[in-house]
């Protein structure tokens, strides 16, 4: 995702779930809203589970990256 | 998190390993998405809030205690325990695909804010007192505190 800047980066490479939504949703309380948490995480349900998280906050889900080992999630927290 | 008006309830009858481990999953998801969850532990269930020691008055109570020994780490699958062996080896496989053990996994619904109850009258059965359990466990209630919970989530399970 090429210009996005992440406020906090959450590495979940190598968790199986539920870690890292569990993860995800503990970053983002302590994150401002419109900031921006980035996950990274090799979990084949990351790629459901981030949009249903987000789906279900009401948190902007803004797109994933391949970085070849793993996924970037990027995630706006909602205002 | 704002909360969504929604919630999630959790009757936790089951002490198996892989049951609970299906449990504290859906609970942690649950208070992850900013759901109130609660879990109700029950009859055999309530092994996974033990603290692990020996329990019992009577000679039976004493006697469930040691051959069904709470405690997360005394958990063992509903299929293939064989003794224990099939704990060690389901223990191993998850750990080595990543997979959170039910220690951490209970420390995430615990820090996430889901509320764990137990349920009286297993205890008393069991005889179960409540030093036996961990302090997280926030009341000993009976079936209505339970009916009352159920009613105001939106989602049930009993596992």
């Amino acid at each position: 995702m090429q210009g996005i800047t992440p406020d906090k980066v959450q590495e979940s490479v190598g968790q199986a779930c539920p870690m890292p939504i569990v993860n995800m949703a503990k970053n983002m309380r302590t994150m401002s809203a419109d900031q921006v948490l980035e996950i990274k995480a090799d979990d084949e349900g990351a790629h459901a589970d981030v949009r249903a998280w987000c789906e279900q906050t009401g948190n902007v889900f803004l797109g994933e990256e391949n970085a070849g080992e793993y996924f970037r999630y990027f995630v706006r927290k909602k205002a | 998190m704002a909360e969504n008006g929604k919630g999630c309830m959790i009757v936790q009858m089951s002490g198996d390993f892989d049951k609970v481990f299906a449990g504290f999953t859906l609970a942690s998801a649950s208070a992850a998405a900013g759901m109130p969850t609660t879990m109700f532990f029950t009859f055999w269930g309530i092994k996974a809030i033990q603290t692990g020691n020996l329990t019992g008055k009577g000679l039976m109570g004493r006697m469930v205690g040691l051959m069904n020994r709470g405690g997360l780490q005394h958990l063992g699958p509903s299929k293939f325990n064989f003794g224990g062996v099939g704990r060690w080896m389901f223990k191993k496989m998850m750990a080595s695909k990543g997979v959170a053990g039910l220690e951490e996994l209970r420390q995430a619904c615990i820090d996430l804010g889901v509320k764990f109850y137990v349920c009286k009258t297993s205890m008393d059965v069991m005889e179960i007192r409540r030093e036996d359990l961990i302090p997280e466990v926030l009341d000993v209630v009976g079936a209505a505190k339970a009916m009352r919970d159920a009613d105001a989530a939106s989602v049930q399970y009993f596992i």
